[in-house]
């Protein structure tokens, strides 16, 4: 059994009982205080510093060529437990320059009135396509306003620095790969 | 009486009424200000008007000072919707505020502010309203008719918290007022005691520390006279109106838009008016330091420097009362009882005694 340690209670001194000394110090901690520099951050104006692994907005981003690098998979849709995804899937038009690629999404909706900003979605994405920034304010005036179309995602997620090149043209995959770069 | 005498009277009245609801104004931006500053933030700094906040350095820095926050706080209260609560009694629920601010008021009356030398004759003359001989007795039956505005708020608001809260103020003024009055009584005596020009009006106690302030000569009245002070005009250690964490808001929590406006700002002139008071009894009015000879010129100069001086100390009195709030936790109720009753009026008789044997033993050799 832990041993109790039993705290004398002196009684109060006459100084103490006129309260006056503790107030002295009490008056000496405020007004120490009064000359500090305040830890107040002025909000719109700057900014906290977001951490690395930050789960904010999610948002799509493009591969270094520019190319949208979702294929309308739909796994994020699955995963995602409040069901704010929804992607409509289409074809890559024929003709195109990334006709080999063969599907991409014709329409992707986040709803940002459902998001619980879980992070699945960036977990489970094959393609590395959606990622959770640092963007932690979205605010609207109207529930349509809430949720983000394909292009405000695209907008809001900009272009990854990453070296993924697996849907460049065959050749200019390899030697990529053969100066380094990823896979 | 002439007409201009009295157009004169009613245009200084004004004009003292003008300075001290901005003094009652700034207070609240003293207050929010050192609060903020205390608790390590920054308070109101964006508040700005359009032309003066437009000027380039000084602009900034007074937004950033928050100059111009009572101005919209002000406003704000004048535009907001004035709802009336459906369960008061209407005549009291409207004339509580009025009382309030009523006795505040009228007590800086007799309140003197500077000194005017006249270049020709030398005499010196008190700035003041109505240069009363009973000042101090005025002030004290005046001020003390302030907690009819808070009876009668929390009475007619029909709220439990209303009335807890007047309940508690109406009890905790009444039984410090004692103590109040009791404490400046020594000073009186000295005063008036043999072979001293005495009188009972606020001028003759600042001519009378010409050299040495009342701090120094009867510290403990002074204590006891800023304790009951602190209880009088309900600030923090005593601020049982309020409560703000039990009582929601007091006495008026019924109130909304100017009627709590007004509350507001008579709860504020109340601390500089008491600020005042006790520059004038304790802190030697508007003489400069003690020991040292005024440094006013004659002539208007003097009496505008003997005005501000006497300003600085009231607002380094206001300062005090301020940091004093957000220093001290409130005392329990049975606390404030306990200290008003069984120490401070005590104390305080006990002071007048002793005062008054010590004249005695002067008197008689």
């Amino acid at each position: 059994m832990a041993q109790t340690k039993v705290i004398e209670r002196k009684p109060l001194s006459l100084s103490e009982r006129t309260y006056l000394p503790q107030i002295v110090s009490g008056l000496k901690t405020t007004i120490s205080h009064m000359f500090k520099s305040p830890v107040t951050l002025q909000y719109p104006e700057e900014r906290p510093p977001i951490p690395e692994g930050y789960r904010g907005v999610p948002t799509l981003v493009k591969d270094p060529n520019g190319r949208e690098k979702c294929v309308s998979c739909q796994l994020c849709e699955f995963v995602c437990p409040p069901r704010a995804i929804r992607i409509t899937p289409g074809e890559i038009a024929e003709g195109s320059e990334n006709e080999h690629v063969e599907k991409g999404p014709e329409e992707f909706e986040i709803n940002m009135l459902r998001c619980i900003y879980c992070g699945l979605c960036q977990e489970v994405c094959p393609e590395e396509a959606i990622f959770l920034q640092d963007i932690y304010s979205m605010s609207g005036y109207t529930r349509e306003e809430m949720v983000n179309d394909k292009e405000k995602l695209y907008e809001l997620g900009g272009t990854l620095p990453d070296e993924h090149f697996k849907w460049d043209k065959k050749k200019a995959a390899e030697e990529a790969a053969a100066a380094g770069g990823g896979h | 009486m002439e007409i201009t005498t009295i157009l004169l009277k009613i245009l200084f009245a004004i004009l003292m009424i003008v300075v001290v609801m901005t003094l009652a104004g700034y207070s609240v931006l003293i207050e929010r200000k050192v609060s903020s500053w205390v608790q390590g933030r920054v308070g109101p700094n964006r508040t700005t008007v359009p032309l003066i906040g437009g000027i380039p350095i000084l602009g900034p820095f007074l937004t950033r000072l928050g100059i111009f926050q009572p101005l919209a706080d002000g406003l704000k209260f004048l535009f907001k919707e004035e709802i009336t609560p459906g369960h008061v009694n209407k005549l009291y629920y409207f004339l509580a505020p009025v009382i309030a601010l009523v006795p505040a008021l009228t007590t800086m009356v007799v309140i003197p502010f500077g000194q005017y030398t006249d270049p020709g004759s030398g005499e010196t003359n008190a700035l003041m309203l109505a240069p009363l001989d009973i000042g101090v007795l005025f002030i004290l039956a005046i001020s003390s008719l302030g907690v009819y505005g808070v009876v009668l708020a929390g009475w007619s608001s029909n709220s439990k918290y209303s009335f807890l809260g007047s309940i508690r103020s109406s009890a905790q003024m009444i039984s410090y007022e004692l103590s109040l009055g009791l404490s400046i009584f020594p000073l009186f005596l000295w005063l008036n005691a043999p072979g001293v020009a005495g009188g009972l009006g606020l001028t003759a106690v600042v001519d009378y520390q010409q050299n040495i302030w009342f701090l120094f000569v009867q510290p403990l009245s002074a204590l006891l006279f800023l304790v009951a002070l602190f209880a009088e005009t309900n600030r923090l250690p005593f601020d049982m109106a309020e409560s703000e964490t039990d009582l929601v808001g007091g006495f008026h929590t019924e109130y909304g838009c100017f009627k709590f406006g007004i509350f507001f700002v008579a709860e504020y002139a109340h601390i500089v008016i008491g600020s005042a008071l006790f520059v004038l009894l304790f802190l030697g009015g508007w003489h400069f330091l003690p020991g040292v000879a005024d440094p006013w010129p004659a002539g208007w100069i003097g009496a505008v420097l003997s005005t501000v001086w006497f300003l600085v100390k009231t607002l380094a009195l206001i300062l005090f009362f301020v940091i004093i709030r957000w220093t001290l936790p409130r005392f329990r109720y049975d606390q404030v009882m306990k200290l008003g009753w069984t120490v401070l009026l005590p104390l305080a008789i006990a002071n007048l005694i002793v005062n008054a044997i010590i004249i005695a033993i002067i008197d008689t050799q």
